[in-house]
């Protein structure tokens, strides 16, 4: 047993706290949107230039001027509000934004992380993840444990080219979370998915890290 | 001083050289300057070099100028979902500079705001940084991005009143912001061109001072990337 893709997004959903102001990544960490806790209000941040997210709209309600970062067709709140790229990443940099989560190819134990491109083969580029990384107060990557050859994704040491140094705060696979308290303390196992050991994990991970 | 053109050819007429730089607005196909891609195609103009969040897709947006090899080179955050970029930046034949999304937008800030350079936690560590200058503030490192000041800047608006005051609307504002001050010259394509007077000037996104050329570009067809909807009755 073990999470698939709405149990990870609803783990992550877990980390979100009343007032947040929460940027998304594209794949899972999207699915997070489904998952918020009753109780607790985010607004959500799209660096295409817009705070407060709506969920898909209705047929008639479609907007082409009116999408995600994903480029994925979005609606509005009442309590939304837009502008540009400029004062979009102004507010990522500057350390408004408490939590984002997006996804990753490698994690390694001093929290790099490696999400943006593939030598010879991937050449989709960073998007804005270099900026999420450095300026969010908080990294959640949400992540398949191992990667589709079956090798480690949380290592020793990235050897994709990093997208951020020693940034990531916790990671949620399909097998387990780790969290560290801060970028000086090394990553712990917290929390195992149903069905899952600590020898299952010990097994599929290369990083270190404390039980 | 007359600020609208009947159309796109005749906004850009004189402006146009080969080797030219320029910003383009836009995100994915949201906000593009279709009209005004469209005719730089039609222009035949060379050895572009173009910064822009993304470079189309396949046939639509700036993805028209790279089948047409009229692109040098790109400053770019995301080319994904783009056959024939990947098939040109392998082979060689298309330069690229990828730039981080924050990044390529403060430096079109600060280009067009008249500051050459500043300094930026992202990147910092990674491929982004190589031959940048790295200085410490307040024990972190941060590295030196450039400002860009381009030749002439391509936005898309929705309403603009004659003198040029423009408005953009929901998330088609984007890079369009930024790009529109970033350049020598911006000629801006909107929806809608009306009276002075008509638009509110509390509510003006991009003041008249940068838009120096306009056209009307109506009627539009909008494309959408990735068109999600919800059934009525399902949960938010």
């Amino acid at each position: 047993m073990s999470w698939d893709r709405n149990a990870m997004a609803a783990r992550a959903a877990k980390e979100l706290k009343d007032g947040y102001y929460v940027n998304l990544g594209i794949g899972i960490p999207t699915l997070v949107a489904n998952h918020i806790p009753d109780g607790v209000e985010v607004t959500l941040q799209s660096e295409n230039g817009m705070l407060g997210i709506g969920p898909f709209p209705f047929e008639d309600g479609i907007d082409a001027d009116l999408i995600n970062a994903g480029k994925q067709t979005i609606s509005e709140l009442k309590s939304s509000s837009y502008f540009g790229s400029a004062d979009s990443f102004a507010m990522i940099r500057g350390g408004h934004i408490d939590l984002t989560i997006l996804g990753a190819m490698e994690v390694a134990e001093n929290g790099d992380i490696a999400n943006w491109m593939i030598p010879g083969k991937m050449i989709k580029g960073m998007g804005g993840a270099m900026d999420l990384v450095a300026g969010v107060k908080k990294i959640i990557v949400v992540m398949d444990h191992c990667a589709k050859d079956g090798g480690p994704k949380f290592i020793p040491e990235c050897t994709l080219p990093l997208t951020g140094t020693n940034v990531v705060d916790m990671i949620i696979t399909d097998l387990c979370v780790f969290r560290r308290i801060d970028h000086d303390s090394p990553f712990k196992l917290i929390e195992l998915a149903p069905g899952v050991s600590e020898d299952d994990v010990a097994k599929k991970t290369t990083g270190k890290y404390s039980k | 001083m007359k600020k609208i053109y009947p159309d796109a050819a005749a906004a850009l007429d004189g402006l146009l050289f080969d080797g030219m730089h320029l910003c383009v607005g836009g995100f994915g196909l949201c906000g593009i300057p279709e009209r005004l891609i469209d005719a730089l195609q039609d222009a035949g103009v060379n050895g572009l070099t173009i910064a822009s969040n993304n470079a189309g897709i396949d046939n639509e947006g700036l993805g028209k100028l790279l089948r047409s090899r009229q692109v040098k080179k790109m400053i770019s955050s995301y080319v994904g979902e783009n056959k024939e970029f990947e098939r040109q930046f392998l082979s060689g034949e298309l330069e690229v500079e990828f730039c981080p999304q924050g990044t390529l937008a403060e430096r079109c800030r600060a280009g067009g705001a008249g500051i050459p350079g500043f300094y930026t936690k992202t990147g910092v560590g990674t491929q982004v940084a190589e031959g940048k200058e790295v200085r410490q503030f307040d024990d972190e490192d941060y590295i030196l991005e450039r400002g860009i000041y381009a030749d002439l800047c391509l936005i898309k608006g929705w309403k603009a009143d004659k003198a040029g005051n423009l408005i953009f609307r929901k998330t088609a504002r984007n890079f369009n912001a930024p790009m529109a001050t970033a350049g020598k010259i911006c000629v801006a394509e909107v929806e809608e061109i009306v009276e002075i007077g008509e638009l509110d000037p509390d509510a003006i996104h991009l003041p008249s001072i940068y838009v120096k050329r306009l056209i009307n570009g109506s009627p539009y067809d909008k494309k959408i990337e990735f068109r999600m909807t919800r059934e009525r009755g399902d949960a938010a």
